[in-house]
């Protein structure tokens, strides 16, 4: 019993006893991978096989899933990239996307946490309600948006009419539906945004706000000056993820306006979707699949390193 | 005198609750305006001015829902989808998270990074090779090819083996010398103390699974196999090409896609909000 309890603790052993201790390390060592074999037997199945496989997709010319032995095309599904206009057309629109729909889904929602942050009665019912969007699938959120906002019978329009602002086509405008998309988005996101900033404006010291006040500071400057600095790690986690999340854009697109009109809204995604499986270029679609991977590589690599130079290295 | 501040307190916060009625309004319009659409006569083309409030309420579109529509193999579906990868989710990711977090093994250490250096390959690489994986295995239209792949998530092992690392090791040891095998530590002792964390995962699995559209827009490909997700989208995708879309209907339908979410929503809020805040707190 108690060298049981001191080899438990791992305590020294008196050598006779060696062998026991090694052969239970070794049974322990089964039981790990057992563990872990379910769980890694699926990564290796259908995410590092299907990575690899990928690659080499993309250095062929596959045309079809039932076709298994592809022509191997060496880099000339990347070369003929860099002049396939469309795709370069449907990557300025995501960038497009990203730079509108990540600033505007972050001060929306960063404004929402400030104002449920108040410690006032039924707060947590306004908390739930705000949240309700994002529970909620992209396919009904295209279904209810398509309808409140089309042109001459959707309750936007006339709620401008009624505002007396100009009447809008929206989604069935080239220089409107992307802006339409982002707001969307922003109805639909805004409310997941809003719990992690107010994690972070949780973690903000009380005395440190008060000190300000006392200081002569009024609830804006401390605002600007106090809580905004201190949120820093949480803008950064935001803008990055958002980024990405940015860039990997494809259910808004698929559900609402199929790309258009006139391919103001393809975006990248859903770009490499078409390719893959209404036109089955599988080794093409994958070879831009890679580009936009290092593309949003590059664009993550970037930001973290403004961040360091900006001396804000302690916080990635 | 303290009715008095309680007064001058509530008045004090007008301007608040003034923002928040507002920002409600515009976040719960649109799903009134989902409800009350679909108690609209089937076909129903729309008013102007718009009518959020109908006269009458008609119950049509529900009963049309699951009589024209094949939508109750929809929801079969789904439900049959969601709940094996839920299962599956949670059985996969907690034996590997308590694996790596309280057994000792070589190699331990690059397996688990290898978890999560996959979770930055983003979905879309790996997609098409997926597909013609799924597709070899004869898996199309099958719920195999439907639950396999997702039924286990990077991002769950991480979060759970966060929630076994913070169990303080005597728990392990006590048991162990009471003569307890490694899998009755982990069932008895170890599983019930993570049940929030398990609550977590198996939470936004449900909401993951029971939302997704790209993979069964991919597998899905039959009818009968489709889930509530893509049967909506196809409603929504094929009608407006050809005719006017059936708007009442497809409300119907959009109200009870969201039916499950919400129920699940309300039981397990705080376990939505800590998977949230823990996330952000990652980064």
């Amino acid at each position: 019993m108690t060298s049981a309890v001191e080899a438990a603790a791992g305590l020294d052993v008196p050598s006779g006893q060696r062998p026991a201790r090694r052969r239970r390390r070794r049974r322990n060592e089964r039981v790990g991978y057992l563990f872990i074999l379910p769980a890694t037997a699926h990564l290796v199945l259908f995410a590092l096989v299907p990575i690899l496989f990928s690659l080499y997709l993309s250095f062929h010319e596959w045309t079809s899933p039932s076709f298994l032995d592809a022509p191997f095309v060496g880099l000339d599904n990347y070369v003929s990239l860099f002049s396939d206009d469309p795709f370069w057309h449907a990557m300025y629109n995501t960038a497009y996307y990203t730079v509108l729909s990540v600033p505007i889904g972050m001060a929306v929602s960063l404004a929402l946490a400030v104002v449920v942050n108040q410690k006032l009665r039924g707060v947590n019912v306004f908390r739930a309600v705000f949240f309700m969007p994002v529970i909620t699938s992209w396919v009904a959120v295209s279904v209810i948006w398509i309808t409140l906002l089309s042109p001459d019978a959707g309750l936007v329009n006339y709620l401008f009419r009624l505002l007396h602002l100009p009447q809008q086509n929206w989604l069935d405008d080239p220089h409107a539906a992307m802006f339409a998309i982002v707001l969307i988005n922003t109805w639909k996101t805004a409310g997941f945004s809003m719990v992690i900033w107010l994690a972070g404006l949780q973690a903000v010291p009380r005395e440190l706000l008060e000190a300000a006040s006392i200081d002569g500071a009024g609830k804006w400057r401390q605002f600007w000056n106090v809580t905004l600095p201190l949120l820093a790690p949480t803008t950064i986690f935001l803008v990055i993820t958002g980024v990405i999340g940015g860039f990997q854009v494809f259910t808004p697109m698929y559900v609402i306006t199929e790309g258009g009109p006139l391919g103001a809204t393809d975006v990248a995604v859903y770009h490499i979707y078409q390719r893959a499986f209404e036109e089955f270029s599988m080794g093409y679609a994958s070879a831009q699949a890679w580009v936009l991977f290092a593309v949003i590589f590059v664009v993550t690599l970037l930001q973290l390193w403004f961040i360091r130079r900006r001396g804000e290295s302690n916080l990635i | 005198m303290s009715r008095r501040k309680t007064l001058l307190g509530a008045l004090r916060a007008l301007p608040t609750y003034v923002i928040l009625a507002g920002v409600g309004a515009f976040m719960l319009v649109p799903f009134l305006w989902m409800v009350t659409t679909s108690l609209k006569p089937s076909g129903t083309t729309f008013s102007y001015p718009p009518d959020l409030i109908p006269d009458t309420f008609d119950f049509g579109n529900y009963v049309n829902l699951f009589t024209l529509a094949p939508f109750g193999t929809y929801v079969l579906n789904s439900v049959v989808v969601t709940t094996l990868t839920v299962v599956g989710q949670v059985a996969f990711c907690a034996t590997a998270a308590y694996g790596f977090a309280r057994l000792s093994f070589a190699g331990s250490k690059s397996i688990f990074v290898l978890f999560l250096a996959t979770m930055m390959i983003p979905f879309q690489v790996t997609m098409i090779p997926l597909f013609l994986i799924v597709f070899k295995l004869g898996w199309v239209n099958t719920y195999q090819g439907l639950i396999v792949p997702g039924i286990s998530s990077a991002f769950a092992i991480f979060l759970l083996r966060q929630a076994f690392l913070t169990i303080p090791r005597d728990y392990q040891d006590a048991a162990r010398i009471d003569g307890a095998g490694e899998f009755t530590v982990f069932f008895r002792i170890f599983l019930p103390l993570v049940k929030p964390a398990l609550a977590t995962v198996a939470v936004f699995a449900f909401m993951g699974t029971w939302n997704d559209l790209l993979w069964p827009l991919l597998i899905g490909r039959d009818e009968n196999m489709r889930t509530v997700e893509l049967g909506l989208a196809y409603f929504n995708v094929t009608s407006s090409a050809y005719e006017q879309p059936n708007w009442p209907l497809m409300m119907a339908a959009s109200v009870v896609s969201l039916l499950p979410v919400v129920v699940v929503y309300l039981f397990a809020q705080r376990y939505f909000v800590a998977g949230i805040s823990l996330s952000g707190v990652k980064g």
